[in-house]
């Protein structure tokens, strides 16, 4: 943890957080900050705890010790109003979750029409401009189901740009895609971290992550085994799952 | 359905196979003597009195009928399809005709009196049965609505008030619930009377059932769904009504159909109650001339129709829903 930034406001920090899925230990006492603008890719091995991690910062899932503050809100079980901080954080999804009965106009409006109490034509308003900075407005009319990977993937991206998220988070948003379309959400990604959003990413794509990340946290077993920037992260790695990962990875 | 590309030889088309179910059809038909049925007086210029014809009399008919019979298959089996279908349907319908009119019946019973008969089914029996079934049908919804939403809640109340409903109106015959809801609720007070506790026991019962539909209906969609949704801040109510149920309707609608057209049908037994419904009007009226047969036909012919036009409209709406899914 040399390399950890000094940082003043955390919009995310969490202490000591740890969790389990029955006996199985998902996460060991994690201790993270994230600083506001600041772009973090999380990696590592498949079943090292990641996603879960990142679910755990809007309370997808519960975790059972330490603690996690947004924003500096605590979440825990008994908060009443967790959606309060979920809709200050944008999440996309590796399956993207559009909503398949809305159009892609709708989509995007839902949020906050119905829970920001925006009126129809502001939502309206706001959810072209988002599809038009995610270079898809012509498909606003569409259904879900009309649209290839990447361009649904672009969509979720604009739904979630809609509530005027604080944070983004992103699982695996290029793990479902085929090859071809993996890029185009990646440059949509790359523009969303130049325009200043804070970005917490789950990904394999190495490429974007020396392209765009301030930190990569590699996490293996539930556990942050190193986290650097990308340079020494790439170049230098400390421990040897990380030295492991990267030559399976980068081939 | 998949349809495969590949067409396979129609077995109909194949002599040995035709030529076996020409000989297994031959054999069932001259098992049943039918010399002394109108198929016998046919053929009385060939086989002379039917009743004394014997053997060779047995042979020949069974051998006309069965000729008859396979050439029917035969021939239906190069028309397209909706043929096929069409020319299937009518010749079973008026094999059933026939059955009914071997019963000797006074058919003509049904359309005298002033109203006739057939117009006092229609006019009150008719209605009542379909005014019990649709006000059933509609409460049995909103039973089912808030069952499905109580059964999947983390709520210990709400579940087991919910599941001990479903289990006691799934496992007790409606008809014992129509007896209890009737003869009970007095009991306790509450003088009700034949159309209501009808009504009730009606929604109650299939308002379980329907409960266990739309439960699996709102299972079916992923779980995806409803964490987008809550990523997005929407609360339960919100996801349920405006993500969830719109995406459980296409899924619901079929068994849902299904239910009502039952429903319909077991709304004959609300009669026990003596409410004036089709079942009930067959029974009184018929009954006093001693006509029962004629007008439990009539009864059935009006429900097996109030049917045929549901499955339509039912066809109708899960058309409209595959087209938007």
């Amino acid at each position: 943890m040399n390399a950890k930034t000094k940082i003043e406001n955390p919009v995310i920090s969490l202490d000591g957080v740890s969790k389990w899925y029955g006996d199985f230990q998902a996460l060991k006492d994690i201790n993270l900050e994230i600083n506001l603008k600041e772009k973090i890719v999380i990696c590592g091995p498949s079943g090292s705890g990641k996603s879960t991690l990142i679910r755990c910062l809007n309370r997808l899932e519960a975790h059972q010790e330490g603690q996690i503050h947004v924003s500096g809100v605590e979440l825990h079980e008994t908060m009443k109003d967790v959606d309060i901080v979920r809709r200050d954080i944008g999440m996309v999804f590796q399956n993207f979750n559009l909503f398949p009965h809305l159009t892609v106009l709708e989509n995007c409006m839902a949020g906050p029409n119905w829970v920001r109490g925006i009126d129809k034509k502001e939502a309206e308003k706001r959810a072209v401009a988002m599809l038009e900075q995610v270079k898809i407005p012509e498909q606003a009319d569409k259904y879900p189901d009309q649209l290839s990977g990447g361009q649904q993937q672009r969509v979720a991206i604009a739904r979630s740009l809609c509530m005027e998220p604080k944070v983004m988070l992103f699982d695996e948003p290029t793990s479902a895609l085929d090859p071809e379309m993996v890029s185009e959400v990646l440059d949509t990604m790359v523009e969303l971290a130049t325009s200043g959003m804070t970005m917490i990413c789950v990904t394999h794509e190495m490429g974007f992550a020396r392209q765009v990340a301030d930190r990569i946290i590699f996490m293996a077993d539930g556990e942050i085994v190193e986290q650097n920037t990308p340079d020494e992260f790439f170049n230098n790695p400390k421990s040897d799952r990380t030295k492991t990962f990267l030559d399976q990875i980068l081939i | 359905m998949f349809v495969d590309t590949v067409i396979e030889d129609k077995s109909l088309h194949k002599p040995a196979f035709l030529l076996g179910l020409s000989i297994a059809v031959l054999a069932f038909f001259f098992a049943f003597n039918l010399t002394d049925t109108i198929f016998g007086e046919f053929l009385s210029p060939v086989i002379g009195n039917p009743k004394e014809s014997g053997f060779f009399g047995r042979l020949v008919v069974s051998f006309v009928l069965s000729i008859i019979f396979v050439l029917n298959l035969l021939l239906i089996s190069f028309a397209r399809l909706k043929i096929q279908i069409l020319i299937v349907w009518i010749e079973l319908f008026f094999l059933f005709l026939a059955f009914a009119y071997s019963f000797d019946l006074e058919l003509a019973y049904i359309f005298i009196g002033e109203p006739s008969k057939l117009w006092l089914m229609i006019s009150k029996g008719l209605f009542t049965t379909i005014y019990i079934s649709a006000v059933s049908i509609a409460i049995a919804t909103a039973i089912a609505i808030v069952g499905a939403i109580a059964k999947l809640s983390n709520n210990g109340f709400a579940y087991a008030i919910a599941s001990f409903y479903t289990s006691l109106f799934r496992g007790l015959p409606l008809l014992l619930q129509i007896y209890l809801i009737y003869m009970g609720l007095p009991q306790l007070g509450f003088m009700i009377d034949a159309i209501p506790s009808g009504i009730a026991a009606l929604s109650l019962c299939y308002g379980a059932y329907m409960t266990e539909i739309f439960r699996a209906g709102i299972q079916s969609i992923p779980k995806g769904q409803w964490e987008a949704s809550r990523a997005l801040g929407f609360k339960f109510g919100l996801i349920l009504r405006k993500i969830i149920l719109p995406q459980s309707i296409p899924i619901i609608v079929p068994p849902t159909g299904n239910q009502f057209i039952a429903m319909l049908k077991d709304s004959s037994l609300v009669s026990v109650l003596g409410i004036w419904e089709l079942m009930f009007m067959a029974k009184k009226i018929g009954s006093k001339d001693f006509n029962n047969l004629e007008m439990l036909l009539t009864a059935a012919m009006i429900y097996w129709a109030l049917t045929i036009i549901l499955e339509m409209i039912q066809a109708r709406i899960e058309r409209k829903y595959q087209q938007k899914a």
